[in-house]
């Protein structure tokens, strides 16, 4: 029994008073006390030199003159508009997504989405590109919000969304390549920067996921042939740097092919980048899997499942989800390692882009310039995916249980 | 099941189930179908390939590695010249490609441990600075982080003003050049003094482990010990003379004469590989010590091991077990990452490779070789890395 208006003490207050928490962080030694004030030091004459050359030497005219460059590449100016009314979709799917999945991860990403489209807004208004960009990357913001604030009150299915992303998916390559008529035809070579990046990045996770859980499930199958085959691969395909690989499939993917079949150079990327990926999110999915835990067989196998419906219904929905956010954490690699399209392939992704931009002789000598933008950039957003990613995994509970 | 009482006990039993149903037939037939599959999907690559590959004139063949390469290697600790042959130059790319991966995998370690413990530090501006170099690191691409390196190193002064930094050690346009160590006469003594005076320290330290572990007091024959590694080989460097004199670069009309340089390429490479692995490489360690439970430095603690007792026999070997796994893939990330020095124009294997399928018109051959090496190197050094493995893991019960 409680007694009535029984008190609990609050909890000591443990807070450090701002002298303390110096003393106890900075310089709780005389030892800790010189490196404070040597890293100090360093830091701030950094900092200032950098702070100097950035405000008062830097052309930054490098990044707004060129910013169409960096972001679509060779994509015709006058056809631009078809990038950002994909982005308009990404925007509003993105709103959705965040409303319907209530967990903090896609939120973030959503906000993170808008926020960058913000940032990109006002880069767009100072550059080249103008405050029609500028507006449309805006109205995007507001699209986000309104979907958003619509999805709420409706019931909308997890099932429903992950088609209606799939759809989105098809409609915005459509929209990219275009058909002719009104959208004409927009040739893969023309493809680049940042776009280019991200479609190799989507493309190799998405194309490379069902590849990689068949590969797990084969290299722990207890068919001798296919568990040698799969491992094979696997151990192969890690064994090599990236580079090595695009550049086999520049060069042999098309002579792997009858004669009469033309791939383009972003295809043969995406098929390295697959090829390269698969062999990770295996590694990933056999984590998974083998956190699964044998009563999981043995109790489908007592129902009468078969191997391909123990696998189907019991297995893979648990394994998956446990390897989400390390696939997310693969995405984000990709997504760096697209760079290297640029030396393995030829392509014009955003550090091809800024390689080639360099070469103009306006630009002469402006690498640093160049360089730290990209790095920016691939710093924004591998640092929101990561973020999310740890909030995904907080959410999923994966090491909680 | 034990029969029905009256029936035939040597009736033969029905057992025989169709083929189709019997397990060992379907498990050889599943695979059965799995090769043919894959041998199917494999000739067609083939055949596909051998004819593309006669339509454009293209053989099967690795003759040209014996015909002359014609083309220069800027840099290598094999000597290569344009006449030698392209086997010559592939074996002078992958020397590099060694050099590179080895040279870095030893710094970005030493690089490593320091980032991760001073990541654990308690000095709030340390770890932050720490945690801050790793996002940054961790958060951009690799390829982007060596162009901007090399943008810097091509940026510095030319060689007239030259950044110099103490020691003799001079920074500019053309590279890095350091103090090249030659012997001297003294050498050979001077080394045997070094040999007896770590032995000593090493005899010493025994002792003092086994004291320690006896319950006495080891300090004052650690230092005797750490005394003499000191001051024995200062004692002959003095007595002897110096047995190793340094050649520092000089400054000449064009170019610094003497020393030893290294290019901007290499430089940029190398710094590159080791800061960003060693980004990798501090989170790994961080992880490996924060793994070791609380609760086992308060049991070694409650055992009265001393301070160093705790971090010698419970937290070291039990951080290791967690470390060595994760330090293997990094270390095989480095060795592969070399190969994006093609980007800054290092000869590296790779680049040398391309030179070699671009001029030779055999690009199957050489891009099958490349990969060849590659996946040697990598299970080269898995082998050398669970091999030490195997020692630092404790048996499980």
């Amino acid at each position: 029994m409680t007694a009535e208006g029984e008190r609990w003490l609050p909890p000591p207050d443990m807070s450090l008073g701002r002298r303390a928490w110096l003393r106890q962080n900075l310089f709780n030694s005389w030892w800790s006390s010189v490196v404070t004030v040597a890293l100090g030091a360093l830091l701030l004459w950094a900092t200032v030199r950098i702070g100097a050359w950035a405000i008062s030497e830097a052309r930054w005219g490098v990044v707004t003159a060129n910013l169409r460059l960096f972001l679509v590449g060779l994509y015709p100016a006058d056809q631009v508009w078809r990038v950002w009314l994909g982005l308009t979709g990404l925007s509003v799917l993105g709103g959705v997504a965040a409303a319907v999945y209530r967990g903090g991860a896609v939120r973030t990403l959503a906000f993170w989405l808008a926020a960058s489209q913000v940032l990109l807004a006002g880069l767009a208004a100072v550059s080249e590109l103008g405050l029609v960009a500028a507006l449309a990357l805006l109205l995007n913001v507001g699209a986000t919000w309104a979907a958003w604030a619509a999805a709420r009150r409706l019931p909308i299915a997890g099932r429903a969304l992950a088609a209606a992303w799939l759809v989105y998916l098809v409609l915005a390559l459509i929209l990219l390549a275009g058909v002719g008529g009104p959208l004409p035809v927009v040739g893969t070579n023309v493809w680049g920067g940042l776009l280019l990046t991200f479609l190799l990045a989507v493309a190799g996770i998405i194309l490379s996921f069902p590849i990689g859980v068949l590969l797990a499930l084969g290299r722990r199958s207890d068919l001798p042939a296919v568990r040698v085959f799969s491992t094979a691969f696997i151990e192969v395909v890690r064994g090599v740097p990236l580079v090595t690989i695009l550049f086999m499939a520049a060069i042999m993917l098309p002579l792997f092919l009858p004669g009469e079949i033309r791939v383009e150079h972003v295809i043969r990327a995406t098929a390295g980048i697959t090829l390269f990926s698969a062999a990770y999110v295996a590694e990933n999915v056999r984590g998974g899997l083998q956190a699964i835990p044998s009563g999981q067989y043995e109790a489908a196998h007592a129902i009468g499942l078969n191997a391909v419906q123990t696998n189907l219904h019991i297995i893979l929905p648990q394994a998956l989800r446990s390897v989400i956010p390390a696939n997310v954490g693969l995405f984000i690699s990709l997504l760096k390692d697209t760079t290297l399209v640029t030396i393995g392939a030829g392509l014009l992704e955003i550090l091809g882009i800024g390689r080639a931009v360099l070469a103009q002789p306006e630009w002469f000598g402006a690498q640093m310039e160049v360089y730290l933008f990209i790095a920016a950039v691939f710093f924004v957003l591998s640092y929101t995916l990561s973020q999310a990613s740890y909030r995904l995994e907080a959410a999923l509970g994966v090491g909680k249980r | 099941m034990t029969s029905a009482p009256g029936a035939p006990s040597d009736a033969p039993l029905r057992t025989s189930v169709p083929p189709w149903r019997n397990v060992r037939v379907r498990r050889v037939a599943a695979q059965g179908v799995f090769v043919l599959a894959v041998l199917v999907a494999a000739l067609w690559l083939w055949n596909n390939l051998t004819s593309a590959m006669a339509r454009t004139n293209l053989t099967f063949s690795l003759n040209f590695l014996r015909t002359t390469a014609g083309f220069e290697i800027a840099e290598s600790p094999i000597p290569f010249r344009a006449v030698d042959s392209y086997g010559q130059a592939f074996i002078a790319g992958l020397a590099n490609t060694i050099v590179v991966s080895i040279v870095g995998i030893v710094l970005a370690t030493i690089l490593g441990v320091l980032v991760g413990i001073a990541r654990l530090s308690r000095n709030w501006l340390v770890s932050r600075l720490s945690a801050g170099f790793v996002e940054v690191m961790r958060n951009t691409p690799l390829l982007v982080q060596l162009v901007l390196l090399y943008a810097v190193l091509r940026q510095l002064p030319p060689v007239a003003g030259s950044i110099s930094l103490p020691g003799s050690i001079y920074l500019n346009q053309r590279g890095l050049f350091i103090p090249s160590p030659e012997a001297e006469a003294t050498l050979g003594p001077w080394l045997g003094l070094v040999v007896g005076a770590v032995a000593l320290a090493f005899v010493l330290r025994r002792i003092a482990v086994r004291r320690e572990d006896a319950g006495l007091d080891p300090r004052r024959l650690g230092l005797v010990g750490l005394a003499g590694l000191i001051v024995i080989p200062l004692a002959g460097w003095i007595v002897l003379g110096a047995p190793i004199s340094f050649d520092p670069p000089v400054l000449e009309r064009f170019n610094f004469r003497g020393g030893t340089s290294f290019s901007p390429e290499f430089t940029a490479l190398l710094a590159g590989l080791v800061i960003y692995t060693a980004a990798f490489i501090g989170e790994v360690v961080r992880g490996g010590i924060q793994a070791v439970r609380r609760g086992q430095v308060e049991a070694a603690q409650a055992l009265g091991l001393t301070e160093r007792q705790t971090l010698r026999l419970v937290v070291f070997p039990q951080a290791l077990r967690v470390i060595v796994p994760p330090l293997t893939s990094q270390y095989l990330n480095l060795a592969k990452n070399s190969s994006l020095a093609i980007a800054i124009g290092f000869p590296d294997l790779f680049a040398v490779s391309r030179t070699m399928a671009n001029q030779t018109g055999q690009p199957v051959s050489v891009i099958v070789l490349v990969m060849a090496t590659y996946l040697t190197i990598s299970l080269a050094t898995s082998l050398l890395m669970n091999l030490y493995n195997r020692r630092v893991q404790v048996l499980e019960r």
